[in-house]
Parts: C-alpha cells; sequence; structure tokens
C-alpha cells in the first residue's frame, strides 16, 4: 500500500513538471483540446429565453468554425445551475479543475454569474456572459477574464427611459426581481428616469419566480403612478403582465414596461396581451438577412427562434475562438488580449468592441411589439423602432467604477 | 406612502384569496392526519398534480386520443382532477401507506416527502418551471367585480365562494352526520369502529383518497389564477403546514379557521411592513406554540 | 467498534485528495458530518428534526459573514458559526421539545423555516444571491488555506481539505464519545421508551435539550466548514429540501448506526455529482431511493449489514 502511493506520487511529480514546462512555454492548446462550458438555467424561470437553447447556438459556432481549432479538437458540456449560484459555482469550480474547461459562457442569472466571473478569473479562467444583466460584471466586480456580452441593466434602463420618460410617462413605480439584477435594474433605470425630469414614487420587490403580483401591483396602483416598470425578468414579467390585465390596471391610464423582455416571453404573452409595449433588445432575429438565416438554421434544431442570450452566445463562442486561432494558443491572457484588441462584427454584433472593463458594446434596438393584424408568422412578434448607437446605449468608460479602467 | 383603508381593504381581500387555499389544503392535512395519523407532504405535489390535470386536459388529451378539438372545461376539470388524483392517491394509500401503519408515524411522513420528489421532479423535466398558462377560464368568471374599495376579478370571487362551500360542507359531513362520526370514532378507537362491522381500512382509504382530492380541487381553482408550473406546491406545502401547526393538527374547523385568518394576516402585512409577509405566519406559529403548544383548535395530547 | 476500522477511515482520509477530487471529498465530508450530527438526534435519541438546515445553513452564513466582514481567521470562523449553531439549537431545541413525534418534526420545519426567511431578508446575507466570495483565509494567520499545490497539473488544496478532515475527524469523535457516554445510554433509554425513563427520576426534557444542542452545534460546524469550501453561503443551505436531504442520507445509512451516516452520505452526494447531467431526474431518482429505503429497508445499508453479521457497526 504504501510502496504504490509513493510510486503514484512520484508520478504524478514528474507529471508536474512536465506540464509546468508547457505552461511555461506559453503556447497551443493546453491539453490538447478546447473546452467551452455553457453554465445556465436549463429549467427555471430563464430556461426558455437561455437554457438548452444557449447550448445549441454555442454547439453551432463550433461546427460552423470546423470543429477544431489550431488543429485541437473543442468540445462542448452545458450544465443547469437552477438559478442557484451555490450550484453554479460548484459546477464551475469542478469544470475548472477537472475538465480543463476554457471558457464559460451562457450564464444566466445576475447572482451565479458573479459568483462564476470571480471564480473563473481567480482561476484564471474567461467568462463570456451572455445572459447576466447586472452592471457589476463590469463595474466593482470586473475581473480581467470576465466578458460582458449581450446587454447589462444601464443599456436596458438608459434605452427604454429615454423612449418612455418623454411620450408621457413621468412618474414610475418599480416591480423588481429581489436579487442583484432586479436592483441593478430598477437603479439604472431610476437613474435615467430622474435624469430625463421623471420621478420615481416608490418600489416593491418580490422573490425570484413569484406565481402571485396581485398585491406588488396593487401596491403599485394605489402609488398612482403613470408607469409601473418591471424590474424583473423571464416568467416573472410575463405573470405581472398577465395579472395585471386580470385585475384591470392597464385599461385605467397605468402603464407596465417591462424592462427586459425576450421574444420568448412576447411569445408566451401572445400579442394580444403585449401589443404596442415598448423594450429594449440588443438582438432580434428579424433584423436584417444574416440574423434570418442565423434564426433559420437556430430554429430547425431548437424549434424556436434564438433570443438575444442565444445569438450572443454563437456570437461569443466565434469570436473566442477566433481570437484563440490568432493568438496561436488557448492561454487566457493571450486570449483576453486578442479578444479587446479585435472588432467584433457578425450578424449579432454591429460595431462591437470589447472595452477594458470587459464590457462588449455594440448597437442596441428598441423594439415594439407588433399588433396582432401586423403579424405575419408565429414568430413575427416585433419591430425595430430604433437603433441605439453602441456608443450611446453603453455606459461609457468613465463612468465605470472598475479596477481596471486607467483613468 | 400612507396606509388607506382602501388600501388595506384590498390587501385583506387578496389575502382572502389565498387564505381559501390555505385553507382547502390545511384542510385536506387535517383530514388525513385526523384518521392516518399521518403528514402527508406530498400533499403539495398533489394540488400541482390537480392542476396539471385540467392543463394537460384542456391543452394536450384531445389530441393524444385523436380528437384534436376535445378539450376537458374548466367545470368538468373541477369533477375530473380531483377523482383522478384522488383514484392515485388511493393507490399510494393501497401500495405504499398501507405498509406503514404498524410502524413509526414519521415513516409515512418520509414516505410522502420522497413522493413528493418523485412527483416534482418528473413534472419538471417535462414542463417549465416557470410555468404554463390555462387559458381555460370560463367566460362568465372573466373581468372584473366592482368592489367599492377595489376592482376584483369575478374569477378570485369565484374561488373565495366556492372553496368556503367546499370547505364548510366537508366539516358538515365530518362533524354532523353519521359517515362522520365513524371516522371520528376511527380515529379514537379503531378496534371497537370494527367491531361494529365498519370496514376500517376501506375508509381510511377513501379518506386518504378524499383528502388528496381536496388538493387536486385546489389545484384547479389556482390553475388560473398563478401558471401551472411544477413548483407550485412545494412553495405551497411549508406554509399550509405553519397553517395546520397553528390551527392544531388534525382539527377540521382550526385548520379552516386558521388558513382564512392567516391569508388575511399576511395580506394586512403587505400593506404595514411587505417584506414580513412571508414570515409572519411562522412568527405566529412560534407565538401560538409558546402560549398554546396543541396549536389554537388543538386538544392537548 | 473495531480498531481497525478507525485507522482504515483516517488512512483512507488522508489519501483521498489524491486520488478524488478534493473538493468533492470536502463537501461529502462536510455532509458526513451533518448527517453523522443529525443521526445523533434521530438514532439515539429519537427524535426527527425536519429543520436541521437551519443549524447547517445558519452557521455558513455566520462563518461567511465573520470571514468575510470582520476579517476573522477561518478556524475562528468556525468556532463562530459553531457557537451560533449551539445558541440556536437551544432556542429551537427548547420550543421543539415541547411536543412529540410528528409535532416534534412540523415544530422544527417551520422554525427553520424563519431562520430561511431571515437569510433571505437580512441585509448582510446577499439575499437571493447568497453570501459569495468568502476567503478561506488564513489558518491561526499562518497557513494559508487557499493555497493549491500544483500536482500532475491539476491544483490540489491540501491545506484546506486537512483542515476540513482534522475537523470532520474531531465533529466525528465527539458525536462517538456522546454516544457511548453514560449520557448517551439515557438518551436511548429515552428512545425506547420515553416514559420508564422518566419514572426512573431522569429529567428526560434537559436532556432532549442537550442533544438537540450538540446536534445542532455539530451541524453547523459542517455547514461552517462548507461555507470555506464552497466560500459561499446560499439559500439551499438553509432550505427545507437541505433538511430533507439529511434525513435522506441518515435514513439510507441506517438510522442509529455509527457509520450509516457516512455511508449515506456518501452514497447521495455521489449520486448526485455523478447524476447531475440528468437534470431533474436526479430528484425523482433521490424520492424513490427514499420511498424505497422507507418501504424496504427502513435499517439502512449499515443496519441491515449490521444485522446479517449479527452486530452493531
Amino acid at each position: 500500500m504504501k510502496n504504490l502511493f509513493s510510486k503514484a506520487a512520484l508520478s504524478v511529480a514528474v507529471l508536474a513538471m512536465t506540464s509546468g514546462m508547457a505552461g511555461a512555454a506559453g503556447k497551443g492548446i493546453s491539453d490538447g483540446v478546447v473546452k467551452i462550458g455553457v453554465l445556465t438555467d436549463m429549467s427555471g424561470v430563464y430556461s426558455t429565453l437561455g437554457g438548452k437553447g444557449t447550448q445549441v447556438a454555442v454547439e453551432m459556432a463550433v461546427k460552423d468554425f470546423g470543429g477544431k481549432v489550431l488543429g485541437k479538437p473543442i468540445q462542448v458540456i452545458g450544465a443547469d445551475h437552477q438559478n442557484k449560484a451555490d450550484i453554479a459555482s460548484a459546477k464551475a469550480r469542478e469544470w475548472i479543475d477537472n475538465e480543463k474547461v476554457d471558457m464559460i459562457t451562457g450564464l444566466l442569472n445576475s447572482g451565479c454569474a458573479l459568483a462564476v466571473q470571480k471564480l473563473a478569473s481567480d482561476k484564471k479562467k474567461i467568462t463570456m456572459n451572455t445572459g447576466a444583466a447586472s452592471t457589476d460584471l463590469t463595474n466593482k466586480a470586473c475581473t480581467p477574464y470576465g466578458i460582458h456580452y449581450v446587454y447589462d441593466t444601464y443599456a436596458l434602463g438608459k434605452v427604454t427611459a429615454e423612449a418612455v420618460v418623454p411620450s408621457g410617462g413621468k412618474s414610475w413605480y418599480f416591480i423588481t426581481a429581489d436579487y442583484a439584477f432586479g436592483h441593478s435594474l430598477e437603479a439604472n433605470t431610476t437613474k435615467f428616469v430622474t435624469k430625463l425630469g421623471g420621478k420615481v414614487l416608490g418600489s416593491v420587490r418580490h422573490p425570484l419566480s413569484t406565481a402571485d403580483f396581485s398585491s406588488y401591483l396593487l401596491q403599485a396602483q394605489s402609488s398612482g403612478a403613470q408607469i409601473i416598470g418591471l424590474a424583473n425578468a423571464g416568467g416573472d414579467t410575463t405573470n405581472a403582465i398577465k395579472q395585471a390585465r386580470e385585475f384591470g390596471i392597464d385599461k385605467k391610464g397605468q402603464r407596465l414596461v417591462g424592462l427586459l423582455i425576450f421574444d420568448t416571453d412576447i411569445k408566451s404573452l401572445g400579442l394580444n396581451v403585449a401589443q404596442g409595449m415598448q423594450f429594449t433588445s440588443g438582438f432580434y432575429w428579424d433584423r436584417d438577412a444574416a440574423t434570418r438565416a442565423f434564426a433559420k438554421r437556430f430554429y430547425a434544431i431548437h424549434k424556436a427562434m434564438p433570443t438575444m442570450d442565444q445569438a450572443g452566445a454563437y456570437s461569443a463562442t466565434m469570436n473566442y475562438l477566433k481570437a484563440v486561432k490568432a493568438a496561436g494558443t488557448d492561454d487566457s491572457d493571450a486570449v483576453m488580449a486578442k479578444l479587446k484588441s479585435m472588432n467584433i462584427s457578425d450578424f449579432f454584433a454591429v460595431n462591437g468592441k470589447i472595452r477594458a472593463d470587459g464590457r462588449m458594446v455594440h448597437d442596441m434596438y428598441l423594439m415594439e411589439v407588433k399588433k396582432p393584424s401586423e403579424s405575419k408568422g408565429e414568430w413575427d412578434l416585433l419591430k425595430i423602432v430604433k437603433t441605439v448607437p453602441a456608443s450611446d446605449a453603453f455606459m461609457p468608460l468613465s463612468e465605470s467604477t472598475c479596477s481596471l479602467v486607467s483613468k | 406612502m400612507e396606509i388607506s383603508f382602501q388600501m388595506v381593504m384590498s390587501q385583506v381581500m387578496l389575502g382572502l384569496n389565498n387564505g381559501v387555499f390555505y385553507a382547502i389544503l390545511s384542510l385536506g392535512l387535517a383530514v388525513i392526519f385526523g384518521l392516518l395519523n399521518i403528514v402527508n407532504f406530498a400533499h403539495g405535489a398533489l394540488y400541482m398534480l390537480g392542476a396539471y390535470v385540467a392543463l394537460l386536459g384542456y391543452t394536450s388529451i384531445g389530441p393524444l386520443l385523436g380528437m384534436p378539438d376535445f378539450h376537458l372545461s374548466y367545470w368538468a376539470a373541477l369533477i375530473v382532477a380531483p377523482l383522478v388524483v384522488g383514484a392515485f392517491g388511493i393507490v399510494i394509500e393501497r401500495t405504499m401507506l398501507r405498509r406503514l401503519y404498524k410502524f413509526d408515524h414519521l415513516y409515512g411522513l418520509l414516505l410522502t416527502f420522497g413522493l413528493a420528489l418523485i412527483i416534482q421532479g418528473v413534472f419538471t423535466n417535462f414542463f417549465n418551471v416557470s410555468g404554463d398558462p390555462y387559458e381555460a377560464k370560463p367566460e362568465i368568471l372573466s373581468g372584473v367585480v366592482n368592489l367599492g374599495f377595489m376592482m376584483f376579478p369575478k374569477y378570485r370571487l369565484w374561488v373565495i365562494v366556492i372553496s368556503l362551500v367546499v370547505c364548510f360542507g366537508t366539516w358538515y359531513v365530518i362533524e354532523r352526520t353519521k359517515l362522520g362520526s365513524y371516522l371520528r370514532a376511527g380515529t379514537e378507537n379503531p378496534e371497537l369502529v370494527k367491531a361494529f362491522g365498519v370496514n376500517v381500512p376501506l375508509m381510511i382509504t377513501l379518506t386518504y383518497g378524499y383528502g388528496v382530492a381536496l388538493a387536486a380541487f385546489a389545484g384547479v381553482l389556482a390553475a388560473p389564477i398563478y401558471s401551472v408550473s411544477p413548483v407550485m406546491g412545494s412553495e405551497m406545502i411549508i406554509t399550509v403546514f405553519a397553517v395546520v401547526v397553528i390551527g392544531g393538527m388534525g382539527s377540521i374547523m382550526g385548520s379552516i379557521v386558521t388558513g382564512l385568518l392567516l391569508g388575511m394576516v399576511e395580506g394586512f402585512t403587505k400593506v404595514v411592513y411587505a417584506p414580513a409577509s412571508s414570515t409572519v405566519i411562522f412568527l405566529i406559529m412560534v407565538i401560538v406554540l409558546l402560549v398554546k403548544p396543541a396549536g389554537l383548535f388543538g386538544k392537548e395530547s | 467498534m473495531n480498531k481497525y476500522i478507525w485507522i482504515a477511515i483516517v488512512i483512507l482520509g488522508l489519501l483521498a485528495p489524491f486520488v478524488v477530487y478534493p473538493v468533492f471529498m470536502m463537501k461529502l465530508l462536510c455532509f458526513a458530518l451533518f448527517a453523522c450530527a443529525f443521526n445523533l438526534l434521530l438514532g439515539y435519541t429519537g427524535l426527527l428534526s425536519f429543520g436541521h438546515a437551519a443549524f447547517f445553513g445558519g452557521a455558513s452564513y455566520v462563518t461567511g459573514y465573520l470571514v468575510k466582514s470582520s476579517g476573522l481567521t477561518p478556524e475562528l470562523g468556525v468556532l463562530g458559526g459553531t457557537l451560533f449553531a449551539a445558541l440556536l439549537g437551544y432556542i429551537v431545541g427548547s420550543l421543539a421539545i415541547r411536543r412529540q413525534g410528528i409535532y416534534f418534526a412540523m415544530v422544527t420545519l417551520a422554525l427553520a423555516q424563519i431562520v430561511y426567511f431571515v437569510a433571505l431578508k437580512a441585509p448582510f446575507t446577499g439575499g437571493e444571491d447568497g453570501l459569495q466570495g468568502i476567503p478561506r483565509g488564513k489558518l491561526f494567520g499562518l497557513i494559508d488555506l487557499g493555497h493549491a499545490y500544483t500536482i500532475g497539473g491539476s491544483p490540489l488544496g491540501l491545506n484546506l481539505y486537512y483542515f476540513v478532515f482534522v475537523m470532520f475527524c474531531l465533529g466525528f469523535w465527539i458525536i462517538y464519545r456522546t454516544i457511548n457516554s453514560p449520557f448517551g445510554q439515557v438518551l436511548k433509554a429515552i428512545r425506547e421508551n420515553e416514559p420508564r425513563a422518566v419514572s426512573l427520576g431522569y429529567k428526560v426534557e434537559r436532556f432532549k435539550l442537550l442533544a438537540f444542542v450538540i446536534s445542532a452545534a455539530l451541524a453547523g460546524m459542517a455547514g461552517s466548514l462548507k461555507s470555506l469550501v464552497f466560500q459561499l453561503a446560499s439559500l439551499t443551505d438553509v432550505s427545507w429540501h437541505t433538511s430533507g436531504e439529511v434525513v435522506l442520507m441518515t435514513l439510507l445509512g441506517g438510522v442509529g448506526t455509527v457509520l450509516g451516516p457516512l455511508a449515506g452520505a456518501f452514497t447521495v452526494i455521489t449520486l448526485q455529482s455523478e447524476l447531475s447531467s440528468v437534470g431533474s431526474w436526479i430528484t425523482v431518482i433521490i424520492g424513490s431511493i427514499f420511498v424505497i429505503c422507507v418501504l424496504l429497508f427502513r435499517r439502512g445499508f449499515v443496519g441491515e449489514l449490521g444485522r446479517l453479521l449479527k452486530r452493531s457497526l
């Protein structure tokens, strides 16, 4: 027994030395494979807008890239974090320690995202977040290896407030999901509402995945605010909107504004309920020929049109692989340097650029839900009202509190 | 925000709406506990199952049977779902729970806990946790009623009325009829009741079936209000347990009254200090336990 | 119990991190300790607590807070978490032991739910996000628990592992001593026949309460260690699912056996990690194990084995 152990220890030590040398050379692909982990909500409130579809998108990107980079295979693994930060960080830790995952994407849910970004960065691994929204990811919690790819609460709050406040939505009341994301969305939107001369009358917080919004809606109603801002997402947003209809709140001159809405939410609400609503998005499948081409291929596999999270995961993976190729290695520092220096331009991102704080800035869109009469098909749900250029949509670097930004 | 009479009344009304669900679920638990001495941990899962029977009956059963135009209506679901789930409960009782009566009652709790995990796990696998809408709300129950202090959806009003009817109907049968007296006697002294020629095992089976059928009935009532989701029961069940403890376990009237009251207290708390609304029931429970360990309506053991 | 079994456990524990992923091993040790602490109550006193997550999770929050915000060293953090759990155990226990059987289970469940809501709403817990980024810190201000030795290309956090292992052994030893002390004999007497224990002149309530406090404290120690391992204290730790899980571990391994909870924790944690790819089917599998266990193997693995070998394990 003792003998066996010392032998094992010896071989382990030899291995350590050799792999140490390989690391020192800093070239090529470590462990002979590039592994991409899709860690997201696969079964919970956000699973329809991310979930398995995100993994499908990442797998598509790998396939389109050719399945190999620098002659080494690319592998995709996926897991469900169930919107629990503990499961997310345990999984990420295991992936990085044991599976040698090089990049983690998806990461819906800001609580999970913050936990994983910090952990991965401690271990020098890249996270490309396509799902979460909190601006903390590129501000006080920013890391050298964290990229925030698709959207954030600053852009959502700014674009939507700029559309709603001038058109008669001066007073607001928030119904907010009670965790990092909701708080961040409420805070950012509040900032713009007040800046534009509006007023916030109050807010109420609800737990993630709430079934009954009636009492929150009632509080919002009795506040007398013109706008009821929904600082939540997914099933929570659709539930709140439906129940507002049930109580006839929208018929009394108060307007519901969803601050984060995905195509899939509109789909589940139906155009009848949702028509006329305006919100901000980073992507719409029916924008141009390129987005339609991608959407069609995605639909063939997933049986639903891609949301911005899913399309973003494709784009993130593609650009990550391009950066690996250009850097000639999957070493995180080299890849990050490449990612931050290249232009991101594909069907997903227009005028894309990854900044020092990890924020990927690109054009954002103000969307409006079509009337049932305007819709020509099952997924013909939205129209783009306004395109907001990258430089206007996102928080300027000068405002960022990220320690990586040199001022 | 100042507290207006209108605000308080509205929240209390919504609280009552939640309260009837507490009442009907804790009533089912009390009925089961009274005769079987088992805390039915699967109650929440069976409530969820009831909602799914209604949902699937409306959306999927027709196409499945080759009749794409067939939809199980809401009214039919109110009858069918409790029957289906009640039958399922009877199977559980006959095949599993029955084997445990000779052991510690805690095993019943553990068994039903396991069953709850299984049922919830299966549904989580096939259905979205964020829930699916149940669209079969009858036209006659759509729209709102003006209660003076608020606009209240007709459907919720219907839920309150029918739940109260079912609750007090059950109470009447158990406390005031001959059938009920057998049940109560069976609780006290099964051997004696057996000697009178009553089939006690059958009575136990049917009681369990009725208890879970109540849960399924509540599930159907809930379906048009909340979206139907695999976790709708597990979120509810712990609160209902607290209601049962406060009311006094096994007490029929206790469970009904406590359920209604606590729903309203919860609604009232939302006006005064909203963050405490989910805790207030448990705080009340601690106080009740300190002052009256057997619960408000329970008998000292 | 056989001396060789002890030695085998210690050797296995010392060598494990070289063979098995250390974080997995540490998780296992934490839950094993949790289950053993729980078993002290269920197996040796006959009290089914359905709220033990409150102590496990509550202590993990306290440790996390102490280490993260007050900059305490990890051993003091664990001590703080354990003491907190003991205090909480005293409060919950005093309320709960007034009732018996199912009532006891319901009362503990509901009280644990209050702890859950506090964890959700209190300003320092991070709400739904949990308490994140808990530093592992330096043991006695000297040994860096976050340090990882690179062996075979993989980082091995041996410092932390051995710290967790030593704490586990300490906890396990306390439980073992408790069971085999005169105090433990009285507990067993209460479990077997409470009225008789009363008539023999024992102050049953005080014995039960003391057992409850010890059990809670050790469950808290397990939770404190877990928060250092995962650098996170979250709502999962205080939820009733965790309370159910520890019941399952104990039941599966064997209620009232010394080694049962270890075997149970090992089985459940391994299942969870091996089957994590099957999504929610894991809930179904765990539920099924629960049902099968209750119906067929009420003694659990170790209990059944002990019956075959005609000795207690």
